[in-house]
């Protein structure tokens, strides 16, 4: 118990530091590599809780896709020369005071829900489906997720349908003064628009009107 | 101290949180940090599910963390592909710039 108490301490301690990283590094894509560092860390504490599969999934998607996504961006709209040209101290100081007011109010909310958790009713649970401790995490959420929530499961499949449309159909710019080949032009063309057969009387030549 | 229980991976969510939360209003360089701190907000929602999802020994919530993740996911590439489309536009994704709503 000592050991688990420790690797959360350290790892959330981690957590906490690179996430405080990402919104003050100057440099986005320090900010980046931070935001991957989180997301390592939680997925982490995901496994030791025991949300093994959870965890693995959060490495793969987040580490290796989302913030892969974000430095590709980063790198591709060259911000970082942007951030150092335009960092003015002035806009910080100003949206330090706000954002710490809005983020007080917020952790002071937390706050009451966690004092108000002491005088909750029971819980009512909302479905029958408890955690199985003879299978594996892996299992169980197949289980669930294949058949319970299936319908859910492919509503998700058509908002990443959507969210990929839509993601090329936003940067997808036609370019114009490129030679491309033109399937349809191509099958059209017949022997009498591409060839004309011409009496030559000898003696003269053959006179191309074009 | 000793013993880790639920308040303390709720704590942990809750100041992932604040800190998605302040990232938002504290930063007018660029929009990708605050799509970062965005990210943050849906991390520290993902660990409060998981969380209560072990505590409740009840495997929903770990359903609905994928849910999550996949919508996190969906997020981030259209918010991406409209940062460069923008940046395509005005050659800069400076937020202080970003007015022309007047909002």
């Amino acid at each position: 118990m000592l050991a688990h108490s420790l690797f959360f301490y350290f790892f959330s301690t981690i957590a906490v530091f690179s996430a405080v990283m990402v919104i003050v590094s100057r440099n986005t894509v320090y900010s980046v590599f931070f935001l991957i560092l989180v997301f390592v860390s939680v997925s982490i504490l995901f496994i030791m809780i025991g949300a093994e599969f959870l965890g693995m999934i959060m490495l793969i998607i987040y580490v290796g896709a989302v913030a892969i996504l974000f430095l590709f961006v980063v790198m591709m709209l060259n911000v970082t020369k942007q951030a150092t040209k335009h960092s003015s101290r002035k806009g910080f100081i100003n949206n330090v005071s706000v954002g710490l007011v809005v983020g007080a109010i917020i952790f002071l909310e937390l706050l009451v829900v966690v004092g108000g958790w002491k005088y909750k009713g029971n819980f009512v649970p909302l479905s029958e489906t408890y955690l199985n401790l003879d299978l594996s995490n892996t299992h169980a959420l197949g289980n669930v997720l294949y058949t319970d929530y299936i319908h859910l499961f492919q509503i998700v499949g058509i908002i990443l349908l959507v969210a990929m449309i839509g993601s090329i159909s936003l940067t997808f710019s036609r370019r114009e003064n490129i030679k491309k080949q033109n399937y349809f032009d191509q099958i059209e063309r017949e022997k009498d628009s591409a060839i004309s057969l011409v009496e030559v009387e000898s003696g003269k030549g053959v006179k191309i009107d074009d | 101290m000793i013993e880790i229980g639920l308040g303390h991976y709720l704590s942990l969510a809750s100041i992932i949180f604040v800190i998605g939360i302040i990232g938002i209003f504290l930063n007018r360089k660029n929009v990708i940090i605050i799509l970062m701190s965005i990210e943050l907000i849906l991390l520290a929602v993902n660990i409060n599910l998981v969380s209560f999802s072990i505590y409740l020994q009840n495997l929903v919530g770990q359903v609905f963390t994928m849910f999550v993740l996949t919508v996190a996911a969906a997020e981030a590439a259209v918010g991406l592909a409209i940062i460069v489309i923008y940046y395509k536009n005005r050659g800069s994704i400076n937020v202080e710039h970003i007015s022309s709503l007047k909002g």
